[in-house]
């Protein structure tokens, strides 16, 4: 068997298609990274794979036959973690699936298949955490705008929940760190890639974009939050627990000061 | 007066300092009421509006004192005609007060749950004029949320005690969920306390949701496009620690709410002192938030780990243990019926084995499926056994702690567990 580490486009079905390569040419995989961040490997040669949508559907279906929707989900979720080296933890999860005959997606005494499923739940908790998080800010041309700096890349996955929820009011939610956002206008929803200012910021209302009420409805907001503390109670550690620090930033209760 | 200060009609320009200052008095006084769940509605949104309600429900913050927030949580007056000795809004006593109209509160609702802040509303309010007056305000805002705003979020009304069993039906047309806070457990503590309100005013409304709930279910079985009434059921609360009530007391009566009425929720709220009323436990005594969650944990061992109230509580154990989780404390009285062998135990054992949680008893039915489990097993899929391990054994031929009485056992468990209570208990215990 020819030993390579294979690199890919970053996509999930170039991912897919790296299986099918595996498979197809009998290769004993080292390991698969997206562009940009493979590391050469002294013993191994580099081999590029070209994503083939061909190739991933099959894969894909082959793993649909041999595991439960919620394995294909985490699968899915996992590998939107963007967790450095989670393409090999699939691959061994896969490759554990496709060899056995009865179905063992579930089996979680199997390190790859905990993995992932630890690492799905962690993207589920974020994805969770950006749908309680966004705060929307209405612009000066009707829009009602976040930008978000998720740990994992969740846009994908929080697009039905708020196109659900806002079908009537344009809405923009921005992933500041990996430069692209959803822009819903009403009928569907969109991916765009936006030149922002940077003093458009995650909370705040500066003139220059927002409209003119929108500072007042923070206002609002953060009198409502103190008012509904209940100070006898205070446990700053369960707060913390809910509310970890580096969320902060989105939250305007937290952030805004009365002025 | 009142009726003016509550006009109706639409508020061409919100004042934002009036809004301001009302919503400080307003949320300020309705935060005692615990219940923050949004969840457990299928109002979906069809036809574009604004809104859905048919996930979980979603917590959009949380308060410095760790509580969910999910709505907004207000009162629509806090005028009231009643005094009830436990409660900041009671006509007696010298606060503030202030009163919303119903399209600020419309406009307020919509503008926070357009900005992502809230699930959607939650609508209480002190008695003015006379129950029925009352409530018809609180559907009044409702119904315009839902026909005027095509609002599919989330909206909790509060049933107010007495109100005319045609207004209940009308507010289940609109809102998700309707609570009744009976807020004292024992007909005689009522009494005590809230000596204006009788316990059947309290039922009433109760049995009348409850009733609605079940005739419209029956409805929509037979005709696809019968309308939602109360999609997310009815929820009560009780105050923990202000008439001297026994845990047995706030737990069968808790029982009998769900039994009887098919509450979804019940709620402790351990009393916070509002009051120098000798009735009452006085300003500055610690909020019993230990019991509380005691209490809580109680609960869940009811709804969701098959326990019966009477085996947690009874007439020889009428409090729960202060320094354990009530499952542990069940499970040392019953040591006869341990250690359960993990391999070959029943769901509903597993789920009484202490430690062990409705997640990690699915992940064990999962994975022994696939190969016998030891305890090497049971630590990768993210087991924690040192609790569990007193009460469980993998293989038939391991001898458990079986010698060990129960209560050398608990101080061997307390020893080696950093409770998040531990400190609160402590603290508390140094008041003794
Ligand atoms: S009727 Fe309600 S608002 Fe009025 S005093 Fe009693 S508990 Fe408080």
């Amino acid at each position: 068997m020819r030993k390579v580490a294979l690199v890919y486009d970053g996509t999930l079905e170039g991912f897919l298609t790296c299986l099918f390569t595996a498979y197809e040419e009998k290769l004993e995989v080292q390991d698969i990274s997206p562009e940009g961040e493979a590391v050469g490997m002294l013993f191994s040669g580099m081999e590029e794979v070209i994503t083939d949508f061909v190739k991933s559907g099959r894969v894909w279906k082959a793993l649909k036959k041999k595991s439960s929707e919620a394995t294909l989900k985490q699968i899915k979720w996992a590998f939107l973690s963007e967790k450095k080296g989670i393409e090999n933890t699939l691959f061994l999860m896969i490759q554990y699936i496709f060899s056995e005959t009865n179905p063992v997606d579930g089996d979680y005494s199997h390190p790859a298949v905990l993995e992932v499923a630890q690492t799905a739940r962690k993207v589920s908790r974020e994805k969770h955490r950006m749908e309680a998080f966004v705060r929307f800010r209405l612009t000066k041309d009707n829009i009602y705008f976040a930008a978000i700096e998720p740990d994992f890349n969740v846009l994908p996955l929080i697009k039905n929940h708020f196109k659900n929820r806002y079908a009537d009011q344009y809405w923009i939610i921005y992933d500041l760190k990996r430069k692209f956002g959803l822009h819903y206008d009403l009928s569907v929803v969109k991916f765009i890639s936006l030149d922002l200012d940077p003093s458009i910021g995650i909370s705040g209302g500066s003139a220059a974009y927002f409209d003119e009420k929108e500072l007042e409805f923070q206002r609002l907001w953060k009198e409502y939050f103190e008012s509904v503390n209940i100070k006898s109670r205070a446990n700053s550690k369960l707060h913390l627990q809910h509310l970890p620090k580096r969320y902060w930033k989105y939250l305007t209760e937290k952030n805004l000061l009365m002025l | 007066m009142l009726d003016k200060i509550l006009n109706l009609g639409q508020n061409p320009k919100m004042n934002f300092d009036r809004i301001k200052e009302k919503l400080n008095i307003l949320a300020d006084a309705a935060k005692y009421d615990v219940s923050c769940s949004s969840s457990g509605s299928n109002r979906k949104n069809t036809g574009k509006g604004l809104g859905d309600s048919s996930g979980m429900g979603i917590c959009h913050s949380y308060t410095e004192d760790g509580r969910c927030v999910s709505l907004l949580k207000i009162l629509l007056t806090n005028h009231c005609i009643f005094d009830c000795a436990y409660c900041v809004t009671r006509k007696s006593n010298d606060v503030k007060r202030a009163a919303f109209k119903v399209q600020e509160v419309v406009d307020l609702t919509i503008s926070f749950y357009r900005r992502n802040y809230i699930e959607g509303l939650f609508l209480s309010s002190g008695i003015f004029k006379d129950a029925d007056y009352t409530m018809e305000r609180l559907i009044q805002v409702a119904k315009k949320l839902r026909l005027e705003e095509n609002f599919n979020g989330y909206i909790h009304l509060k049933s107010i005690p007495g109100a005319s069993d045609e207004l209940m039906r009308e507010a289940g047309l609109y809102a998700d969920r309707l609570s009744v806070n009976i807020e004292i457990p024992t007909k005689s503590g009522l009494k005590l306390l809230a000596p204006d309100k009788n316990h059947e005013d309290f039922l009433k409304p109760m049995k009348k949701v409850k009733n609605e709930i079940m005739q419209y279910k029956q409805e929509s079985r037979l005709i696809k496009s019968t309308p939602k009434y109360a999609p997310a059921g009815q929820s009560t609360q009780m105050i923990v620690g202000a008439s001297g009530e026994s845990d047995r007391d706030i737990m069968y009566s808790a029982n009998y709410f769900y039994k009887k009425f098919d509450m979804k929720r019940v709620y402790y709220s351990g009393y916070v002192p509002v009051t120098t009323d000798p009735r009452l436990p006085s300003i500055g005594s610690e909020v019993p938030v230990l019991r509380e969650s005691r209490l809580y944990q109680t609960d869940w061992l009811l709804r969701f780990y098959g326990f019966d109230v009477r085996e947690l509580l009874n007439q020889d154990f009428l409090n729960l243990e202060m320094d354990i989780d009530p499952k542990l404390s069940w499970a040392l009285r019953n040591r006869h019926l341990f250690p359960v062998d993990i391999n070959t135990a029943e769901q509903q054992m597993l789920l009484r084995v202490p430690g062990i949680g409705v997640r990690s008893v699915g992940k064990i039915m999962q994975a022994r499926k696939f190969r016998r489990l030891n305890w090497e097993h049971l630590k990768r899929i993210g087991i924690a056994s040192n609790r569990a391990k007193y009460f469980i054994t993998c293989s038939p031929g391991e001898v458990a702690l079986k010698d060990s009485s129960s209560e050398h056992l608990k101080q061997i468990i307390l020893n080696n567990s950093a409770s998040k209570f531990r400190k609160t208990f402590s603290s508390q215990l140094s008041l003794f």
